[in-house]
């Protein structure tokens, strides 16, 4: 009774702040529903019993993604006006796709009601007794060793591409060097000088 | 507590709801009277420290002086700027104040109690951790003024930042255990060192991640020397610049709350949580709650004290800490912590 409570409670805040996310005027509005949005897919994996993947969901997109979104959106200058004048344009392209994506979904429901494909089953069937955690680890280093250090591969190749596009080597800056300046003592920076009054010091 | 309430006559479904609510109240009540006292705690450290009384008038020694301060604030006037986005900037205070409240629920005061006694404990901490930095994003964000903003983006970049190196340090905890239950977590660290020091933190691999985990945590909650969300020589108060009455009160609670937590977490993962320091019988006499009081209140004192000695951070410097420093380290020990592990325990069962 409870879990059905949770469940639809959860599923229509997943479905009302999805469509205010792509409804609403304001971007970080959007991101900020988008937001909500991820949590309570999160709650729906809870219910699940997948918690793993719940709280991988709600550290990885709620707690990074999302802030980097927001944080880029909030220094966006948008002007609405602008935004407004293309949807025109782009009115007949965004129907299309409207329309695709409907019957995609009509398609889908059309083709589960005829029957399940077995998909969900060609892995062997969960103990639920061992945590998530565990079961998704002994599957992850047996099984699918090689995908899982392939898919590894490919983000460090990802992230050393990021890295190699933006770096560019800058001359005319002259950056710190923290180890250098640790380095340097008292004695060769400053000198004592026994001056005589009246005149001025040589630098 | 459940099974009281069913045989008081009470389904099964109510009987968990009421007693889970008293729990809460139970964890969450003690712990803003705590909050209410640590602030106190901390002006009189900071004043001891620079030769100063600190909060004396209010009360005997002073006690009172948060709780005056929380009556003045009641009572004072709700400002919200005109150009402010009206629900935003109240959500902002609001987050702060429940994030810094929920992560309890999975931190263990004795054996076995515990709120939810949960598989993903720590996982459930990090998920909870990273959801801070969103009320400080919308304060800034929603206050539609320059300071706080600038402020709510280097809190977002920090606070990203910090949490980095503190999942690198929660993983070597985990490998170490083998399990991210937080009560599991305690229990394995019984005689840890030398078979009679409660302690991660002694062990030689895992020393450097307590200290790390320390900094981090001074990063985290934004407190002195890493301020600079609201240092007052560049931002005014940083995201808190536009707030007034009960919703500025929030976010000083939240602060606090924040604090107490990390010192809470410290004690838990690194040293012993409930456990007494050493694994002698007679010191189990005294219940575990104690021995995590005094833990968290000698955790909230290192804040204090670095807090009253060490000049703040520059940004760069921040930054360069976080990424050049603490991740190449908490990976590095990851590798060693796995190392180790390997080499001693290959086909022993966590």
């Amino acid at each position: 009774m409870i879990q059905l409570l949770a469940f639809y409670l959860f599923a229509a805040v997943v479905c009302v702040s999805g469509a205010l996310t792509i409804l609403s005027r304001n971007p970080v509005h959007s991101v900020l529903w988008l937001i909500l949005a991820f949590f309570n897919a999160a709650g729906l994996m809870v219910l699940a019993n997948a918690e793993f993947i719940a709280m991988l969901l709600v550290i990885v997109y709620v707690g990074a993604v999302a802030v980097l979104f927001l944080f880029v959106v909030m220094m966006l200058n948008i002007d609405f006006a602008e935004l407004r004048a293309g949807v025109m344009k782009y009115a007949a392209v965004g129907f299309a796709l409207a329309i695709a994506l409907v019957a995609e979904i009509l398609i889908a429901v059309g083709a589960y009601s005829a029957g399940t494909l077995q998909l969900g089953r060609r892995i062997a069937p969960i103990d639920t007794k061992v945590p998530n955690i565990e079961a998704i680890g002994q599957l992850l280093y047996s099984r699918y060793l090689f995908v899982f250090e392939g898919a590894g591969l490919v983000l460090l190749v990802a992230m050393i591409g990021a890295i190699v596009l933006t770096l560019r080597p800058r001359t005319d800056v002259k950056p710190q060097k923290i180890s250098r300046q640790v380095q340097r003592r008292a004695k060769d920076a400053t000198r004592n000088v026994n001056q005589p009054v009246g005149q001025g010091v040589e630098l | 507590m459940t099974s009281w309430f069913t045989y008081l006559g009470l389904p099964f479904g109510l009987a968990w709801f009421v007693a889970t609510l008293i729990d809460i109240l139970v964890i969450a009540l003690p712990l803003m009277l705590a909050v209410a006292m640590v602030i106190y705690v901390d002006r009189k450290i900071w004043a001891a420290m620079a030769l100063r009384r600190g909060p004396n008038v209010v009360g005997p020694l002073g006690l009172l002086q948060s709780f005056a301060d929380g009556l003045k604030v009641f009572l004072q006037e709700t400002i919200i700027p005109s150009g402010a986005n009206k629900t935003l900037f109240l959500l902002g205070p609001i987050i702060t104040f429940t994030v810094a409240l929920i992560v309890w629920a999975v931190v263990p005061f004795q054996f076995g109690v515990v709120l939810a006694n949960i598989n993903v404990g720590l996982l459930y901490v990090l998920a909870a951790s990273s959801l801070g930095v969103y009320g400080i994003i919308l304060a800034g964000w929603a206050s539609n003024s320059k300071y706080p903003f600038y402020s709510a983006i280097r809190a977002a970049a920090q606070m990203v930042s910090y949490e980095v190196s503190i999942g690198f340090v929660l993983i070597s905890i985990v490998l170490w255990t083998g399990s991210f239950n937080m009560t599991d977590i305690v229990e394995h660290q019984k005689g840890h060192v030398l078979g009679i020091f409660n302690f991660y933190a002694l062990n030689p691999l895992l020393f450097p991640m307590a200290v790390v985990f320390f900094i981090s945590s001074l990063a985290e909650t934004q407190r002195a020397p890493f301020d600079l969300t609201e240092a007052e020589s560049e931002l005014v108060a940083g995201y808190q610049t536009e707030y007034s009455s009960m919703a500025f009160a929030l976010f000083w609670l939240g602060e606090y709350g924040n604090v107490l937590l990390m010192s809470a977490l410290n004690a838990t993962l690194f040293w012993g949580g409930y456990l007494p320091p050493l694994d002698i019988p007679i010191l189990y006499w005294i219940p575990g709650i104690i021995w995590l009081l005094l833990k968290i209140s000698f955790g909230f004192f290192l804040f204090s004290w670095v807090k009253a000695t060490v000049p703040r951070y520059r940004y760069d410097q921040l930054m360069r800490l976080g990424w050049k420093i603490f991740l190449p380290l908490s990976l590095l020990f990851v590798f060693l912590v796995s190392g180790y592990l390997m080499l001693t325990r290959v086909g022993v069962p966590a």
